[in-house]
C-alpha cells in the first residue's frame, strides 16, 4: 500500500514538473527577488546592492510620491473601467443582432484586440497632435495651445481615451461572448409578458451576463493598475506627475525612483499587494450580485 | 386560497389564411384555424410541422408572412405581444435564474407597475393554487423539473390572460409526473375558464387534454376534431398514422378489398382467425399485462395486431390468418392519401 502510495507520487511530481518549474522561474523566482530586491537600495542596473531594512516598505507606501501615483491609478481605473465597461456592453448589444452584415460591425468593434499598445498610444499621439492632429483640430481651445497631453487636468482623460479605445476590443469581445450564452426563450419571455427594451435589458440581460461582467471589470482595473505603455509614449508621466501612475513610478524615466532598482522593486511589490486586495474586494463585493447559472 | 375563476373577455381565437416563410422556406402554409372561447385546443404534429411557429404567431412573437390573426373581436397582426392578453409558457419554462420564485411570479405584474403589495398578493394566489407557497423565496436552481414548470404555469396565470399558450411545456418531465400534470393542466383549464393553445407532438397529451386537436403536417392542417373523431375517422392516411399507438396498419391497394384505394385498420380491430384473407408471419410477441401486441409481415408490410391479456397469442414464427371486420376498415384514396368516406 504504501509502495503504492510513493509511486503515484512521483507520477504525481514528474506530471506537475514542467508547469512548477515554468511558474518557479517567470513567477515565484521574479517575485521573491523582487521582495527581496525592495528591502535595499541599489543603483540603476541592480548590479550594486546595499541592504537597508524592510521598513523600506512603509516608508515608501507613506512617501508623497507613491501616495500622489496612487491616487492618479484610482481616478485612472475610476475614468477607464466604468466608461470602458459601458461602451464594451453598448456596443455588445448593439451588434448581438441577426442583421445581414452585422459580422463586418463585430470585425471593426473588435479590431483593438488585435492593435498593441504602442500602435494604439501612437496613433492617439497623433490624433491628439495640436499641429497635426484631426481630434486636436476638431476639439480647438487647449487641445490646440498646449495640447491636451501637456494640459494640466486633461492630460489623465486623453491618455484615458486612449486606454478605454484600446481595450474596448477585449471588452466587446467578452460580453459578445456573455450576451451569445444567454438563452433566447427568457428574452422572450419577457417579451410576451411586457417588458420593454429596457426592461429587457435590465432584468433578463443583465443579471445573466453578470459573470463576464465581474471577469471583465477584474481584468479591466488589472490592465488600469499595470498600464504603461500609453503613457510612456503619451506623456511620459507629466504634466507635473498627473499621469504618473504606480506602474510608471516603477519603470518609468525621470523620477525620483528611476536611479535606484531597490525602490523600484519596493514600489512594484507594494502595486502587486494593491492589485490583490482590489481583486479581493471586487469578487467579495461583487459576487454577491453575479449569478453563476443553474 | 384559490384562484377564482376570470375571464375578461371573450377569447376566441381566429386564423385566416396565415402563411408563414423563414427566408423563402415555408413554416406553415395557409392556415384557417377557429379556436372557440375557452376552448383547450391542441396543435399536434411531429417535429417541424409548423405548430409552434403556428402558436409564435398567435403569441405575437413571429409575424405571419401572410393573413391575420385575430383574437377576439381584434385583429392583432399589429399589436405587441403585451397588448394582446396572451401568456406563453415555454418548453425551456425560461424562468429568470436570478429571481426568487416570488419575484419571477410577479414579473409580468411588476413591468405591467402593478403596485407591490397588489403583486405580492397576486403572486401568492397563483403561487398556492399551484401548491408552491413555501418555495417563495428559492431560486429555480432549487426546485425540481415538476416544481420548475409549476412556477412557469404560475408566471402565466397571475396576470389573469385571456389565452394561454403552451409550447411543450411537459416535454422536459419524466413520464411519470407528466402523467400527474396532465391531470393538472386538464383541472386548471377548467378553473381559469380560459382559452388554451396547448402544442405538443405526444398523442396521449394530445387525446387526453384536448377539447379538439389540430394535427399537422409539414406546414399545412390536416385535420380539426375532437379527440375521439380524429381516432375514429382519421382524415388522411398521415393522421391514422400519427394518432394512435401503435399506428394505424395500412394495405396497399388491392390486398384486402378490390378497387383502387388503400384499407387502413388499428391495431385493436384486427382479428387474429385461420379463415382470414390476410396471412401473416408474426415475428414479435410482446407482452404488455393487460395486452399483448403481435407484430409481423403482411407481404412486404409490417402489421401490429392487439390482442387481449390472456387469450393464447401466437408464438414468433407462426402464420397466422387475419381479418378485419368491415367496420374497423378506413379507406384512403391512393394518390392523395385522404379519407374516402362511403
Amino acid at each position: 500500500m504504501k509502495k503504492r502510495r510513493w509511486r503515484d507520487f512521483g507520477l504525481a511530481g514528474l506530471m506537475l514538473g514542467p508547469s512548477a518549474a515554468v511558474l518557479s522561474l517567470f513567477v515565484i523566482y521574479p517575485l521573491v527577488k523582487a521582495v527581496w530586491y525592495g528591502h535595499q537600495r541599489c543603483d540603476a542596473s541592480l548590479s550594486k546592492c546595499r541592504t537597508t531594512s524592510w521598513h523600506q516598505y512603509i516608508d515608501a507606501f507613506r512617501s508623497n510620491e507613491f501616495q500622489d501615483s496612487l491616487i492618479v491609478t484610482l481616478k485612472y481605473a475610476l475614468i477607464t473601467v466604468p466608461i470602458g465597461l459601458v461602451l464594451g456592453i453598448s456596443l455588445a448589444v448593439l451588434a448581438d443582432k441577426h442583421i445581414k452584415g452585422i459580422g463586418i460591425f463585430r470585425t471593426i468593434f473588435s479590431s483593438t484586440v488585435a492593435t498593441s499598445v504602442a500602435v494604439a498610444s501612437v496613433m492617439w499621439f497623433f490624433l491628439l497632435n495640436p499641429s497635426v492632429g484631426i481630434l486636436a483640430d476638431w476639439l480647438g481651445g487647449s487641445a490646440k495651445t498646449p495640447g491636451l497631453l501637456q494640459k494640466q487636468g486633461l492630460a489623465l482623460w486623453a491618455v484615458s481615451a486612449s486606454s478605454i479605445w484600446a481595450n474596448l476590443g477585449f471588452t466587446f469581445i467578452v460580453v459578445t461572448a456573455g450576451l451569445q450564452s444567454v438563452p433566447k426563450d427568457l428574452y422572450e419571455s419577457a417579451y410576451v409578458d411586457g417588458a420593454n427594451g429596457w426592461s429587457r435589458f435590465t432584468n433578463v440581460t443583465l443579471p445573466m451576463i453578470s459573470p463576464t461582467l465581474l471577469f471583465a471589470s477584474v481584468v479591466l482595473v488589472t490592465r488600469a493598475f499595470q498600464s504603461f505603455g500609453e503613457i510612456d509614449l503619451l506623456t511620459a508621466g507629466g504634466p507635473k506627475g498627473e499621469t504618473t501612475t504606480l506602474t510608471y513610478l516603477a519603470y518609468g524615466q525621470g523620477l525620483a525612483t528611476s536611479n535606484d532598482g531597490g525602490l523600484r522593486a519596493t514600489v512594484s511589490v507594494l502595486l502587486f499587494f494593491v492589485l490583490l486586495i482590489l481583486a479581493l474586494v471586487q469578487f467579495r463585493g461583487l459576487e454577491k450580485r453575479v449569478h453563476y447559472g443553474n | 386560497m384559490t384562484l377564482m375563476a376570470y375571464s375578461p373577455f371573450v377569447a376566441q381565437v381566429r386564423l385566416v389564411n396565415i402563411t408563414k416563410q423563414f427566408d423563402g422556406v415555408t413554416a406553415v402554409e395557409d392556415i384557417n384555424l377557429d379556436i372557440a372561447d375557452r376552448e383547450f385546443m391542441i396543435l399536434l404534429g411531429p417535429s417541424g410541422c409548423g405548430k409552434s411557429t403556428l402558436l409564435r404567431i398567435i403569441a405575437g412573437l413571429e409575424d405571419p408572412t401572410e393573413g391575420e390573426v385575430w383574437i377576439g373581436d381584434k385583429m392583432v397582426n399589429d399589436v405587441l405581444p403585451k397588448q394582446r392578453d396572451v401568456a406563453m409558457v415555454f418548453q425551456s419554462y425560461a424562468l429568470y435564474p436570478h429571481k426568487t420564485v416570488q419575484a419571477n411570479i410577479e414579473f409580468p405584474l411588476k413591468v405591467r407597475k402593478v403596485a407591490k403589495t397588489e403583486r405580492g398578493v397576486a403572486a401568492l394566489a397563483a403561487a398556492d393554487s399551484l401548491g408552491l407557497g413555501e418555495y417563495m423565496q428559492r431560486k429555480p436552481a432549487a426546485l425540481s423539473g415538476g416544481q420548475r414548470q409549476r412556477v412557469a404555469l404560475a408566471r402565466a396565470i397571475v396576470r389573469k390572460p385571456a389565452v394561454f399558450c403552451m409550447d411543450e411545456p411537459l416535454s422536459n418531465l419524466d413520464a411519470k409526473l407528466r402523467g400527474e400534470t396532465r391531470a393538472e393542466l386538464i383541472a386548471l383549464h377548467q378553473r381559469l375558464e380560459s382559452t388554451f393553445i396547448y402544442v405538443t407532438h405526444d398523442q396521449v397529451e394530445a387525446m387526453t387534454m384536448g377539447t379538439r386537436i389540430a394535427v399537422m403536417s409539414r406546414g399545412h392542417l390536416e385535420q380539426i376534431g375532437s379527440p375521439q373523431e380524429v381516432y375514429d375517422k382519421p382524415a388522411s392516411v398521415f393522421v391514422a398514422q400519427f394518432v394512435g399507438m401503435p399506428p394505424m396498419n395500412i394495405l396497399p391497394a388491392g390486398s384486402l378489398e378490390s378497387g383502387n384505394h388503400l384499407v387502413g385498420v388499428r391495431p385493436e380491430q384486427l382479428e387474429i382467425a385461420a379463415s382470414g384473407p390476410l396471412s401473416m408471419k408474426v415475428t414479435l410477441v410482446e407482452q404488455l399485462g393487460h395486452e399483448v401486441l403481435v407484430t409481423g409481415d403482411v407481404g412486404a408490410k409490417r402489421f401490429v395486431v392487439r390482442v387481449a391479456a390472456h387469450t393464447i397469442a401466437p408464438r414468433i414464427g407462426d402464420v397466422v390468418g387475419l381479418d378485419a371486420p368491415e367496420a374497423g376498415r378506413h379507406r384512403f384514396d391512393a394518390t392523395t392519401e385522404q379519407r374516402i368516406d362511403a
